[in-house]
């Protein structure tokens, strides 16, 4: 019952943002934090209209504010000094809010680290009655075995993946049809509950509601996989600033979603630590002349790491590209197989197809996708996330996939356990509002 | 000791992020909320207009000041000349009607026209009996027009009370001592003479043959006329299609000279049955003659 209610306050906030039009973008991030502004104009709804539109059917928003800013207080795509974090959130929600020139006040989030696990829940249920109705969705949804998953860990994603109804399984929509048993696969994805407590927080302290919480692993999947790789099965490895996150999609729904506490900052501290150059240095240098593939003109290319000791032999060294490939690679072969540890433990290997997709900041290493290839099977493509409307240019790039994917996310929510109605066995007795809702059914 | 190279500015990261303080952040989200701009746009300068104006007036001499200001304003705008009535003129009637006007609308001149209360003025000097219509404007030059439109007298009406003069529509307009002041006029008499008094002229047009005989037009029952004669001879007519029975009486006189003779009164009430009564000297001359006559 906890879960349902703060979910669903969650849900009702969302509908209350949606009903207003205007609802903030957040990406909590480990190394940037970006924020977009959405407005709906409650057009270009796929199921309204009974066909896609030239933008797939995303033309029911537009981004009206984006900005982003350095990250503080967040290691591992956690938030560890919650001052700080909230100061970067309000500076970008300021700069959103001053280019949007509009006043936001209910916010959807995401965060990528936490520890996500998932969970594979499945139930059956006989039919009473021959047709299945929405109340026997709301039943074989509700007669899911919940593991045991801790304590200190919330229900972040509960999402009916699958229904089946006697032999005949793959359905998305069971209602209306007939059978004798009706069985259900749910993924359910759990998080530190400490994160998330922290995250809502945060927001509050910035005077604005949470309407809405999303895995990063989730929400960059459906931003950056197509609509084919979702349907047949890939896996979306988000390179972020301090974890690398990794979801499983097949059948437009996410079926595992996990992430590997390592991502960009771990490559720059190996940087800094390398070439005794500090973390800023670091990272400039790793963005303007970083790689993973050394060939034979990298020897010869010769970087100024520089340094501001006052000692001019240190503040003039120099290094090659290859020997900054030699800090960087075997970083990123690390991360790399850790992931591969992560998909070969969902049993990526048994999909049908499997498609990688690499996003997130750290995708754009260059020569990547060819180590990636090496690491983690033939099928490796770079993706970006989708356009779009009113998105700067600058907000394109594959780091800004999660924000992307997010806004997708609220435009288009997926039904969650939550959504469907409590079962009617599980009211008290004598509720009102069974009796309302009885009257409103037969009347 | 100091370095010989001047050193790299430090660099911007390590800088403390620039963030908003609570109290910014919450000024540019209160900045951005429509109905406080609203508010401050409108709301606040409206306030101060208020209570500066309430401040102002709120002294009884400021108040009397605004006030003199005004009036004073107004009636030096009044009294320049060129709004200045001077005299009145009446057009229409004369003498006493007009004398009569002028005491209907006492004013004193020179007035201003602002001053002058042109319907009530108008209404006042139709409530005069003798006026059927009246308009009234203020011309160029400070002259006030009046233009009357008297009722003319078209017949005297002998009620109880005396002799009246009446119109056409059968309005009073004024009394005459004697009968023979306005011989020019037909007399009529009954109840509710005066409301068909078209009907009257009409007898008396068609009456013009009887010449001097004609005495005056009786109503009787308010629904027919008699016509009256000398020696008291009467000729009553129907209610409806009187003239054409006075015409037909006219032509009788004119070939038998019906009229003429020792006759009471003529009926034509009845159209079809014309009666003659003959008064009661005649009566017996006849029968004697008819005994004479051996008949």
């Amino acid at each position: 019952m906890d879960l349902y209610d703060s979910q669903r306050s969650m849900r009702h906030m969302r509908k209350l943002a949606m009903q207003r039009g205007v609802v903030a973008i957040l990406d909590v991030g480990t190394s940037k934090i970006a924020c977009l502004v959405l407005r709906f104009d409650g057009s270009g709804r796929i199921f309204d209209e009974g066909e896609i539109g030239s933008l797939a059917g995303q033309s029911g928003f537009r981004v009206i504010g984006a900005a982003t800013t350095r990250s503080r207080g967040v290691r591992f795509g956690e938030i560890c000094a919650m001052q700080e974090t909230e100061r970067a959130v309000r500076t970008a929600l300021q700069a959103a809010q001053k280019m949007a020139n509009i006043r936001v006040d209910h916010v959807i989030a995401c965060f990528s680290g936490a520890e996500p696990r998932s969970y594979g829940l499945d139930a059956e249920i006989d039919l009473e009655g021959q047709v299945v109705s929405e109340q026997d969705v709301a039943q074989v949804l509700a007669s899911c075995d919940v593991p045991e998953y801790g304590e200190d860990r919330e229900v972040l994603h509960a999402q009916p993946v699958n229904f089946a109804i006697d032999n005949r399984s793959g359905l998305s929509d069971p209602r209306g049809q007939l059978g004798n048993s009706l069985s259900v696969d749910m993924h359910m994805l759990t998080v530190d509950a400490a994160a998330v407590q922290h995250l809502a927080h945060c927001i509050k302290r910035c005077d604005l509601e949470l309407a809405g919480i999303a895995s990063s692993a989730y929400v960059s999947g459906i931003s950056s996989l197509v609509e084919d790789e979702q349907e047949l099965g890939a896996a979306c490895i988000d390179l972020g600033g301090g974890s690398t996150s990794v979801s499983i999609f097949i059948r437009k729904h996410m079926i595992y979603a996990d992430s590997v506490r390592m991502g960009g900052d771990h490559i720059t501290s190996d940087i800094s630590m390398g070439l005794q150059v500090p973390t800023a240095n670091a990272e400039r240098i790793k963005t303007f002349y970083g790689g993973v593939q050394a060939t034979g003109m990298d020897d010869r290319e010769m970087i100024d790491i520089g340094g501001d000791t006052g000692d001019y032999e240190h503040d003039r060294r120099t290094v090659s590209r290859a020997e900054l490939i030699g800090i960087m690679r075997p970083r990123v072969e690390e991360i790399l197989e850790e992931v591969r540890a992560r998909l070969d433990a969902a049993g990526f290997d048994h999909l049908p197809s499997q498609q990688i997709v690499l996003t997130g900041g750290g995708s754009q290493i260059p020569g990547l996708d060819g180590l990636a290839s090496k690491i983690l099977g033939q099928q490796v493509r770079l993706g970006r996330p989708l356009r779009v409307h009113g998105l700067p240019q600058a907000a394109t790039g594959p780091s800004f996939a999660s924000a992307v994917g997010l806004a997708l996310f609220a435009a288009h929510p997926q039904d969650e356990w939550w959504d469907f109605d409590i079962p009617a066995d599980r009211y008290p007795a004598r509720s009102l509002k069974r009796a309302v809702k009885w009257f409103r059914d037969n009347w | 000791m100091q370095s010989l190279i001047k050193r790299a500015k430090p660099s911007k990261s390590i800088k403390p992020d620039p963030a908003p303080s609570r109290w910014a952040w919450r000024m540019q989200r209160l900045m951005l909320t429509p109905t406080f701009l609203f508010g401050l746009r409108i709301g606040v300068p409206f306030c101060l207009a208020m209570i500066a104006g309430t401040v102002y007036l709120a002294d009884e001499a400021r108040r009397n000041q605004i006030t003199q200001t005004y009036e004073d304003l107004r009636a030096s705008i009044e009294q320049r000349p060129e709004f200045m009535v001077k005299l009145m003129a009446i057009d229409g009637v004369q003498d006493a009607l007009a004398a009569d006007v002028r005491a209907a609308v006492p004013i004193d001149f020179p007035i201003s026209s602002f001053d002058l209360d042109l319907p009530a003025m108008r209404s006042a000097i139709l409530e005069l009996p003798g006026i059927k219509q009246a308009s009234l404007r203020v011309k160029p030059g400070g002259l006030l027009h009046v233009d009357v439109q008297p009722r003319i007298p078209v017949a005297v009406w002998r009620t109880e009370d005396g002799l009246a003069l009446i119109d056409l529509e059968g309005s009073y307009i004024g009394s005459v001592d004697h009968r023979t002041d306005r011989s020019d006029l037909p007399l009529i008499v009954g109840d509710a003479a005066n409301l068909s008094v078209a009907e009257a002229l009409d007898l008396l047009r068609v009456s013009a043959p009887l010449g001097d005989r004609l005495r005056g037009f009786a109503r009787m029952g308010a629904r027919r006329w008699d016509v009256v004669l000398d020696r008291e001879q009467r000729i009553l007519l129907p209610e409806t299609g009187g003239i054409q029975a006075l015409e037909r009486v006219i032509a009788l006189e004119g070939a038998q000279e019906v009229l003429t003779r020792d006759v009471a009164r003529v009926d034509m009430r009845l159209a079809q049955r014309p009666t003659v009564q003959m008064n009661k000297e005649a009566n017996q001359e006849w029968w004697r003659i008819r005994q004479l006559s051996g008949q």
